[in-house]
């Protein structure tokens, strides 16, 4: 258990424009006209900095969404540390910018690219979506990103791009949970190439309509919406186009436990525990706990990627 | 001031308070006192924090013994059975909050969980096997059972076993403190196992320095005396 950061009440809290203008105030006294305003430009984009975007009201659900501090409070990012607490505590020495993405494997556009180009030109929008995590707890989140297949088509995959392979930044300065071989450095996901296409696939880059915090994995993160948490890859810097299936982390670290495909399935038990159910984080005292839905209630638009496909066996 | 009063009115009381430590700083992180919270998931908070406290309790209980050896402090029974007792009232408390607020008293799920999940089987197995030594716990049921006592209540080297495995794995891939666990266990068993074999070892010694003594009754002493000399290597 851990003792509780003191609050700052609302009233301490400096509104956002009089802040922005005491800012403009200031960089006005240091330098005048264009030199300030490159300055500000060029300034890295903060966790919680506003973003611009539009809402999707079409790929959210309607459910009330849990609390920023639930979200950016309750993590498994192992490369901050184990404890659900330990990513909010500990992110902050992740470096957001400069970023950059190696692109690489079956596609025509394969190089290093900077975060910046790759998202400009990408219509930002918000996605409330649920999120389930294999431990049988889940989220509602509102997202903001991009989708997926507006990125890949940018690098011209070819024929022989079956499979989609991420890699999470690998450095134990910035993310001192990678100095603990709890799993194989670096962390590695993966999705088949239509999963990567799929509409509901995102590209995150923020939250609650603000620059995405640390450990929620800024600057640029997965989010498969029906599929448990751990495939929702945080942190990316590699991005490969493969004809095999990659070898993904957990699937490594323990493969009767966690499969490749990890579509939400409460059919289908973890097997030290059951996922015919979960808890809804932030829900009250004895009406938290409620039925998982089959692929986490996006089987209308998802089930048929799996037709033909033995899920009980493709776990 | 008797060692019994001193015990019976000041160490008594004090660990009695101590083991309702945790119990109180939870219960400040469920109303907010003190600036002690339960986090954003207070059901897993309340969970893992009594279980794991019952288990730190039953190593505890385990220590009693090899401490007071140690140390040359017999005395330190006298507080073994209030450190077991708590032990048990920590697993009950765990129990319960995993079937009342994580499962929310869905019974179905209780029983799936018990007969499929082996973590929770063997935990559950640990919970049962605690309640016939908490109600034999009393200074009558002793007396009563006399020296198969003992015996039942052996099954502690059990239970610790079963929870220190429950914990162990029910981590999903962080194992590092379940198997400090399995440390501080290993050594608490192994200290007994290495006392009951050089117990068995000095009866023995002292069984053929009897038959020794004997023999030299009916033999001239300087020629049986030194080659009945038991060997260090025994």
């Amino acid at each position: 258990m851990k003792v509780r950061v003191p609050r700052i009440a609302p009233s301490d809290i400096t509104p956002e424009e009089v802040y922005f203008s005491r800012r403009a105030l200031l960089a006005g006294a240091l330098a005048t006209g264009a030199s300030a305003m490159l300055r500000a430009a060029e300034a890295p984009p903060a966790a919680g900095a506003p973003l611009s975007y539009t809402v999707n009201a079409q790929y959210s659900v309607k459910e009330t969404p849990n609390k920023l501090e639930e979200i950016a409070g309750y993590n498994n990012f192992y490369e901050f540390g184990t404890d659900k607490e330990s990513p909010s505590r500990n992110a902050h020495s992740l470096r957001t910018r400069p970023w950059s993405v190696n692109v690489y494997g079956e596609a025509e556009v394969r190089g290093n690219f900077d975060l910046e180009d790759l998202l400009k030109g990408q219509a930002l929008e918000e996605r409330i979506y649920r999120f389930r995590c294999v431990e049988a707890w889940s989220l509602v989140v509102p997202w903001v990103g991009f989708p997926l297949s507006s990125l890949l088509a940018r690098f011209k995959p070819t024929s022989r791009a079956k499979y989609v392979e991420f890699t999470t930044l690998y450095d134990p300065r910035q993310m001192p949970g990678q100095r603990v071989p709890v799993l194989t450095w670096p962390y590695v996901e993966g999705l088949r190439i239509d999963e990567a296409m799929h509409p509901l696939t995102l590209m995150v880059v923020g939250l609650y309509g603000r620059v995405l915090p640390n450990q929620d994995g800024a600057p640029l993160r997965l989010i498969v919406p029906w599929k448990y948490g751990f495939k929702s890859i945080k942190s990316i810097v590699k991005i490969g186009f493969t004809s095999q299936q990659p070898r993904t982390t957990w699937a490594g670290a323990a493969s009767n436990e966690y499969g490749f495909y990890a579509n939400v399935n409460p059919q289908v038990d973890h097997p030290r525990w059951s996922q015919a159910s979960e808890r809804r984080i932030g829900a009250p005292f004895l009406a938290a706990r409620r039925p998982t839905l089959p692929f986490n209630g996006y089987a209308e638009q998802v089930a048929s990627l799996y037709q033909g496909l033995d899920l009980r066996r493709n776990f | 001031m008797t060692v019994a009063q001193r015990y019976r009115f000041i160490y008594k009381p004090l660990v009695f308070a101590a083991c309702l430590v945790p119990l109180a700083w939870l219960a400040c992180g469920a109303f907010g006192w003190l600036g002690a919270t339960l986090g954003v998931d207070p059901v897993k908070e309340l969970e893992h924090e009594c279980g794991k406290t019952a288990l730190n309790l039953l190593l505890l209980t385990l220590a009693v013994t090899p401490v007071r050896e140690l140390s040359g402090q017999p005395q330190l029974l006298r507080l073994r059975r209030m450190l077991g007792l708590f032990a048990f009232f920590y697993v009950v408390l765990h129990f319960t909050i995993y079937l009342v607020l994580d499962l929310e008293l869905n019974f179905a799920t209780l029983g799936a969980d018990i007969a499929k999940r082996p973590y929770i089987t063997i935990g559950f197995t640990g919970l049962l096997l605690l309640i016939p030594l908490a109600v034999t716990s009393t200074n009558g049921m002793m007396r009563r059972l006399g020296r198969r006592w003992q015996s039942l209540h052996r099954l502690v080297y059990v239970i610790a076993v079963l929870g220190v495995w429950h914990f162990y794995w029910q981590v999903k891939r962080d194992v590092r403190e379940p198997l400090i666990y399995a440390g501080i266990l290993g050594i608490l068993l192994g200290y007994r196992l290495v006392r009951a074999r050089s117990r068995r070892r000095d009866s023995a010694r002292s069984s053929v320095r009897a038959t020794a003594a004997h023999a030299a009754q009916f033999t001239s002493p300087s020629r049986v005396g030194p080659t009945l000399r038991p060997s260090e290597s025994d």
